[in-house]
């Protein structure tokens, strides 16, 4: 059996009895077998004594057992790694950012508390999944979608706190930015719920996201202060329709007018679904006629606004020499079996895990080494941008992919947020730890590089959280400064997700 | 807790309110449709039929409920230790018990529905 790192066996072994005594022996993991269950399946240091391991896992059913849980590992200074169905696979998985952590596996919390249709919201555990509250809520007939991501298999809470996002309409595929109200337990195992349910027999917890006085959500968001229990999320009344409207251009510079053009319809809120851009590989664009890029743009919402909004973006986008306008199907919902086996269902409200098929095995690539992690620079969603990181990514791809022997995918441009877009890169990690180094090497000079160009990442592999938070370092550091004094006043301990997003508690601190 | 929270839901006179009991599948199908399903049916957008497609070229079943070579074992072995992007699946998610019914499931020791 592992031990955390500076708790000795004796007080290590109290704190499991007590553990098991709170949540059942069956719920306590520590032999080898069970705790490799934990590890990140797309580490990008697999099988390397870098890899971040945890030493035991830990999985309470309720709040009264996290609470108990966190007590004893407060007094006993064990560190936990909290994880709600552990499936941010790409950005970590599982495995804890501080090995030798007990993961606090929140898994078997996993009732839908509530599901509102007149005020569409949701109350969810930790442990409900994106798959889990869609069933919820077709079971109980209710007219109202959800935002799911690509893996529908990831937590509704977790998804939302590690700053993930979706693809039906703005605001709800802003995952954190539909929340409202959570609960939280901290380091001492007090309770804390915020917005409106800091009040007693709040009747609008779900309702109003800000309630009275400082609204610290924020800090639950890739943050380390605390345990997430409970977190009600806006939900989308289904819409009657959703139309896609596709406008291609022919000369590469036109990627600027087609930006503005796609960011004021987005913000007049005249198209609310999930943009996209594609397009800027070299040579396109070079020949008569060719499409340089290409955007489409969902809207969803009553069907004679839906026809109206496209004439309108019809009007805006025809300013632009040369552009083509195409308008998609027009699809009425609910869809039908037929429809829905050839749309993209996460579009649709409707959780499945299509994606993986993109990075695993396939026809196009019969042998792919298995997992990827994710590159999410932030961009300004503006053309010029797109052009100033397209210059740079073929300058320097040849030597980051090392002649394309790496095999990195992308740029993908991501318009889940508004007035920003993530130019996605994805790299493939597998078993060989010789590949798996050259592709850290690569990543982190991505990072160095559009830190250079003012370009942050919004998310990052768990072993990549510190080369990303250390970009952000405007006045010596002063962001991480302050995240550092609140870790020690609310975590004096330190026992929270150390290292989680860069946050490290004092005693684990290297500068 | 939960009756505080259920106390707190009809104060607040949410008529929609539900309330759901924990999901705790218990069934080979049950575990199967909750966990396999989503990446190994048949058709378009199931990553792990299109994998098995590749691997096997079609010499044995892509879809895994049409394979009649798969035994209990077998399906342990994937289920707790994954292979390429499929992920192990830890016991909070599909407990030993659970496991052996999804293996007799696979199997076919269980009749298909």
């Amino acid at each position: 059996m592992a031990t955390p790192p500076n708790v000795s066996n004796a007080d290590f072994n109290k704190v499991l009895a007590a553990w098991r005594q709170t949540v059942g022996a069956d719920w306590v993991f520590t032999s080898p077998e069970d705790v490799a269950l934990y590890r990140d399946a797309y580490s990008p240091y697999w099988g390397e004594k870098e890899e971040r391991v945890a030493s035991a896992a830990v999985a309470p059913a309720s709040v009264e057992e996290v609470q108990a849980v966190v007590r004893m590992a407060n007094q006993y200074k064990v560190p936990l790694y909290a994880i709600s169905t552990g499936r941010n696979l790409a950005y970590g998985g599982s495995a804890p950012v501080y090995s030798g952590s007990v993961v606090l596996d929140l898994k078997r919390m996993n009732r839908v508390l509530e599901v509102n249709q007149p005020n569409a919201y949701a109350l969810v555990e930790p442990g409900v999944n994106y798959f889990d509250l869609h069933e919820h809520i077709t079971k109980a007939g209710l007219d109202v979608w959800i935002d799911p991501p690509d893996p529908g298999w990831g937590s509704v809470i977790g998804n939302a706190l590690d700053g993930g996002g979706g693809w039906t309409a703005s605001p709800f595929r802003d995952h954190f930015g539909a929340h409202c109200g959570m609960e939280v337990v901290l380091a001492n195992g007090e309770i804390v719920r915020t917005g409106m349910g800091a009040l007693p027999n709040s009747k609008s917890w779900q309702h109003n996201r800000w309630g009275f006085g400082p609204w610290v959500d924020g800090l639950f968001r890739q943050g380390n202060y605390g345990v997430v229990t409970k977190m009600g999320f806006h939900l989308m009344p289904r819409p009657e329709a959703m139309q896609t409207v596709t406008v291609q251009v022919t000369r590469e510079a036109d990627v600027i007018p087609l930006v503005d053009t796609l960011n004021l319809l987005e913000n007049q809120h005249v198209v609310n679904g999930s943009t996209s851009l594609g397009g800027g590989q070299p040579g396109a664009g070079g020949n008569a006629g060719a499409t340089a890029w290409s955007a489409s743009l969902p809207i969803y919402g009553p069907e004679k606004v839906v026809r109206a909004q496209v004439e309108y973006c019809r009007d805006k986008f025809s300013k632009i020499a040369d552009a083509r306008f195409t308008e998609g199907e027009l699809f009425r919902t609910p869809l039908d079996a037929a429809t829905l086996a050839r749309v993209r269902k996460v579009s649709f409200g409707i959780p499945d895990l299509s994606t993986f098929g993109l990075l695993g095995r396939n026809a196009a690539n019969p042998s792919p080494p298995g997992g990827h992690v994710d590159f999410s620079p932030i961009l300004p969603r503006t053309g010029e941008a797109v052009l100033e990181f397209m210059r740079l990514y073929r300058e320097k791809l040849p030597e980051l992919s090392e002649g394309g022997a790496l095999r990195i995918l992308g740029p993908v441009f991501m318009t889940n947020w508004d007035r920003t877009m993530v130019a996605l890169l994805m790299f493939p990690i597998g078993r060989d730890p010789q590949m798996n180094g050259r592709m850290r090497n690569s990543f982190r000079h991505w990072v160095e590089l559009c830190a250079e160009h003012g370009w942050g990442e919004y998310r990052a592999p768990a072993v990549f959280q510190d080369d990303v938070a250390k970009a952000y370092s405007y006045n010596n550091h002063s962001l991480r400064r302050l995240r550092e004094t609140i870790k020690d006043a609310v975590d004096p301990n330190g026992i929270l997700s150390p290292g989680r997003y860069g946050v490290w508690p004092k005693h684990l601190r290297k500068v | 807790m939960k009756c505080a929270m259920t106390m707190l839901l009809l104060a607040a006179g949410c008529m929609s309110a539900h309330a759901a009991e924990p999901m705790a599948p218990a069934s080979g199908e049950a575990v199967y449709k909750r966990w396999c399903s989503h990446c190994h049916s048949a058709g378009r957008g199931n990553p792990g039929t299109e994998s098995l497609q590749v691997k096997y070229g079609g010499k044995v079943p892509a879809v895994l409920l049409d394979r009649t070579d798969l035994d209990s074992a077998a399906v342990k072995v994937f289920v707790r230790q994954g292979v390429l992007s499929m992920p192990p699946f830890r016991k909070t998610e599909i407990t030993d018990a659970e496991l052996v019914a999804l293996g007799d499931y696979i199997s076919k020791k269980n009749a298909k529905p």
